[in-house]
């Protein structure tokens, strides 16, 4: 018998097995975390589901194709100010004779053309830079995204476009299917309040971005991308066209980016230039160097801790100091940005390919220390 | 057969006011092994690096199986049909074995992003095909150890085959080697000598640049001597190692 | 005209303080290849520290004139301390990783040094202290006050001293050729270790200067301060030809110049579309113009990826 259980238990059934019980555990998760932690925490939960997609689709461009950007968050602000103007009354506000009631376009619409956008902006980036060396790449990037916010904060006089740094509210929520995900439903007689409902949709998408993230990662185009990362002149001698490689990292990842930055609209309600600064940038690469560039699972572990590690001290800073020294020394905010900072340094000098490396990363990394 | 597969006429390359190549004409015929001699600085690398289109020629023109390029462009010669290695090893250091040759399929293979995410059977069998053709390449080539092994864990000497095995996976039909043979011993450079017959008898021309003399002569139909950018003799491996300009330049080079 | 004079004017002393922020980025640069991203939180803490210390002499009775050298040198100390400790602790150990690396460890300095000046010093804006009376001059229709006349003069004089040290000194020769090659210059003899961190000082003493002449001209100072600076700073060091000294002067002080008179501009020219406040869109458009066009700078040689 246990023969033959072994034989059932070979290492793809086992895989099969532990992926089924994860799935489980991944559809039982807001339910848990409503039980155990309260409702504000599936919250932070979809929110981290939105910075994992993030964090994948610059993995596209940073672990696969080695291209540093610093200006990622920009596409996700075409994406959800995308949303944002096509889905809220702030057009009729803005010109009550061309769209009296405001466009009110549905989601399922905005959110491939928003992804058109995104990408043909990641184009539009990529095409005169894309021959700059990294580290110069990096700070056009990171310029670029400085100049969206800019365009952002101030595009609301003469011509109100993006309202400025006010910001546009009122977004319409996601529907799907005709129901709204802003509300509570009853399925099969379990209640779903609206946080659920988001969190399905957001893991729906977060499997798909997986899925074509790792399609890439195991095709032409992703050993191609992989090829210019490890040596752009020898990858250009096997016939690869390395310009027209980059722009697709780029557009690719940008259209991830974009589609993240829809749903965030739509979830939110609500964007502002505020949510689209260089540190949002910063944080989403951290994600992806933390976790282990190129490595999926890394990368989405090091969105979920980076995305959940800010909540974590604002619940435990507070009422820690609160405990010792009777009020707020150091306000959790910036002690939160501080921990960043350390563990940047920290892990680039310690663990440079990051917490959760692929297994070729670490088997390099071990070969290195038997070459020491 | 007789109709040549290189033809480069009057190739000129300058560097700011530094002319590396001056009026360099030659042409290399299909099914032979051509071999590019010179002292250092005479410009052998430059001449390589614009035939792999690295470089963009300052003047003259060069055309490759009948067609005629003028372009700086490297993926473009490697489509038509020209692959190259480097005098110093540029494998994909932290990719396998086999994902190093499987990048070497890239040009004759179709597969886009859409069959990426889909996998549709034209896919699969490209995939199959091309790992089945890497693995072959590997062995040709007399790779031993894993194919999953880090290419840069590889031996010297294996780290060179891997670049040639590389190269044979773009289907070439002219193979451009710098200097295969820099660091080998005895052993080595004797089997790559067979490894190169043996790709020359499958049809592929060989164009190679080598200081290994005994080598050149051995393995070479046909010479080319570079000295100070110029071509100063070309022809059978022995009328040129009798020609005194020759004699003169090598022997003036290491007096220097 | 008026306007035009007075943009000028405007651009002359910014340009100069990013001038002097830029040299920091560009010797930094040339010697080790090297963008050091937290450069301009060194700028940021300079100022910080400057002014504190500014404050708490005047409060102690320090007359003024004596106060500002005291608590520039103060300052000055300060940053060269933080950069030597910068390049020890976030580059030395990662000279032979890949490009990105140490560019990531920048980063996460600069995200350190940013937040704990807001722990030190908070959220608020500080005011610089009234030393002088900072009488204005009316030059052809133009104002410039004696702070600007004191930037100008003290950011060319700083400069000048750069100069002759790389130029004239044993220790600038040492710097010249670790920039040129490492590795020779080790095998010459010359201490390459300490030229790299003699450079992270002096470019961190140069951007204290900086600092303390910024809140000086605007009258605040505060924690953010850095960030945008160093940014203007480092397309300055990119304009000019990065890794070149003359280019980092005559970048910082062109941006400076392109700066004052696009925001002076920018609105006629559009047809009062955009305005001033798109001002710190040029220095980015700058910077994106040049590494399209001309990436080795106007003074620099050329750069392009080595074959």
């Amino acid at each position: 018998m246990p023969n033959v259980l072994k034989s059932i238990l070979t290492h793809g059934h086992r895989q099969r097995l532990l992926f089924c019980l994860l799935l489980v555990a991944v559809l039982l998760l807001p339910f848990a975390t409503d039980a155990l932690l309260g409702r504000g925490w599936v919250r932070i939960v979809d929110f981290a589901m939105l910075y994992i997609m993030l964090a994948l689709g610059l993995n596209i461009v940073v672990g696969y194709a080695g291209l540093l950007d610093l200006g990622y968050i920009a596409f996700f602000a075409v994406g959800a100010y995308c949303y944002a103007l096509t889905g809220s009354p702030h057009l009729a506000m803005a010109y009550p004779l061309l769209f009296p009631d405001g466009l009110h376009l549905s989601f399922w619409i905005v959110l491939p053309l928003a992804a058109l956008l995104a990408g043909g902006f990641g184009v539009l980036l990529g095409a005169p830079t894309l021959r700059l060396r990294g580290d110069y790449l990096a700070i056009v990037t990171l310029g670029f995204g400085e100049i969206i916010r800019i365009f952002m904060n101030n595009l609301n006089a003469p011509v109100n476009f993006t309202n400025g740094p006010q910001g546009i509210s009122r977004i319409d929520p996601i529907s799907v299917a005709g129901v709204s995900l802003n509300s509570t439903q009853q399925v099969m007689g379990i209640t779903l309040p609206s946080v659920h409902l988001y969190f399905y949709l957001f893991l729906a998408f977060t499997l798909l971005v997986v899925f074509v993230s790792s399609r890439l990662e195991k095709s032409r185009i992703g050993r191609a991308w992989m090829a210019i990362r490890e040596d752009e002149i020898a990858a250009s001698a096997m016939g690869i066209n390395t310009r027209n490689l980059k722009l697709l990292a780029f557009a690719m990842g940008a259209m991830f980016g974009g589609v993240s930055g829809t749903l965030f609209a739509g979830f939110q309600g609500f964007v502002s230039p505020e949510s689209f600064s260089l540190m949002e940038s910063v944080m989403v690469l951290c994600m992806v160097v933390l976790g282990g560039m190129g490595h999926i699972y890394g990368v989405i572990l090091g969105g979920l801790l980076l995305a959940l590690l800010p909540e974590v001290l604002r619940h435990s800073v507070v009422p820690l100091q609160q405990a010792l020294f009777g009020k707020t020394l150091i306000d959790p905010e910036s002690l939160r940005m501080l921990l960043f900072g350390v563990a940047l340094i920290v892990v680039m000098l310690y663990r440079p390919a990051g917490l959760w490396p692929s297994r070729v990363r670490r088997r390099e990394l071990e070969s290195d220390e038997v070459a020491r | 057969m007789n109709e040549p597969l290189l033809t480069l006429t009057g190739i000129g390359k300058q560097f700011g006011g530094l002319s590396a190549l001056t009026d360099v004409s030659l042409h290399i015929n299909a099914g032979e092994i051509y071999g590019l001699i010179g002292p250092n600085g005479a410009g052998k690398t430059t001449l390589f690096n614009v035939v792999t289109g690295l470089y963009q020629a300052s003047s003259g023109e060069f055309s490759f199986n009948g067609r005629l390029f003028q372009t700086g462009a490297p993926h473009l010669l490697a489509q038509a049909g020209i692959a190259r290695t480097f005098q110093n090893i540029r494998l994909f250091a932290n990719l396998t074995a086999l994902e190093n040759v499987l990048i070497g399929r890239h040009a004759r293979t179709r597969a886009g992003v859409f069959g990426a995410l889909f996998k549709n059977r034209a896919t699969r069998d490209e995939e199959r095909a091309s790992v089945v053709r890497a693995r072959q390449l590997l062995d040709y080539v007399g790779i031993s150890k894993p194919h999953q092994t880090l290419a840069k864990n590889l031996s010297y000497g294996e780290q060179r085959r891997l670049e040639i095995a590389r190269a044979l996976a773009t289907e070439p039909l002219l193979l451009a080697l710098d200097e295969p043979a820099a660091g080998m011993n005895a052993t080595e450079t004797e089997s790559l000598k067979a490894l190169l017959q043996d790709i020359r008898s499958t049809g592929v021309t060989v164009m190679l640049i080598e200081h290994d003399v005994k080598l050149i002569m051995g393995l070479c139909d046909r010479v080319a001597v570079l000295d100070y950018g110029r071509k100063i003799a070309e022809g059978a491996p022995d009328e040129v190692r009798n020609n005194p300009g020759v004699i003169a330049a090598y022997i003036g080079a290491e007096s220097e | 005209m008026e306007i035009f004079f007075q943009q000028i004017i405007n651009g002359l002393v910014q340009g100069s303080v990013y001038a002097l922020v830029a040299l920091g980025y560009t010797m930094v640069y040339g010697i080790l290849g090297l963008i050091n991203f937290a450069h301009g939180e060194v700028v940021m803490v300079g100022a910080m520290l400057a002014l504190s210390a500014l404050t708490a002499l005047i409060g102690w009775g320090v007359p003024p004139l004596l106060a500002l050298p005291v608590s520039l040198l103060l300052a000055m100390a300060g940053c060269m301390l933080l950069g030597f400790g910068i390049e020890r602790i976030a580059y030395r150990p990662l000279r032979h990783a890949p490009r990105l690396a140490p560019l990531i460890t920048a980063i996460g300095v600069s995200i350190v040094l940013q937040n704990l000046a807001m722990m030190i010093w908070g959220r608020e804006y500080h005011a610089f202290p009234q030393l002088i009376n900072n009488q204005s001059h009316h030059v052809g229709g133009a104002i410039i006050n004696d702070i600007q006349i004191v930037i100008i003069i003290t950011a060319l004089g700083l400069m000048a001293g750069l100069m002759a040290i790389v130029h004239r000194t044993s220790l600038g020769c040492a710097m010249r050729a670790v920039a040129e090659n490492q590795h020779a210059a080790q095998l010459m003899g010359v201490d390459v270790n300490r030229v790299i961190s003699v450079t992270f000082m002096l470019g961190s003493a140069l951007a204290a200067i900086a600092g303390l002449m910024v809140s000086a001209n605007y009258g605040l100072a505060h924690y953010y301060m850095g960030f945008l600076l160093g940014l203007k700073a480092f397309t300055a060091a990119v304009l000019g030809g990065i890794g070149n000294l003359r280019g980092a002067m005559l970048g910082g002080l062109l941006l400076g110049l392109i700066e004052s008179l696009g925001a002076g501009y920018i609105g006629d020219l559009t047809g009062g579309f955009l305005g001033s406040q798109y001002q710190d869109v040029f220095a980015f458009f700058v910077l994106i113009a040049v590494l399209v066009f001309r990436p080795s700078g106007l003074l620099g040689e050329r750069l392009a990826e080595r074959a």
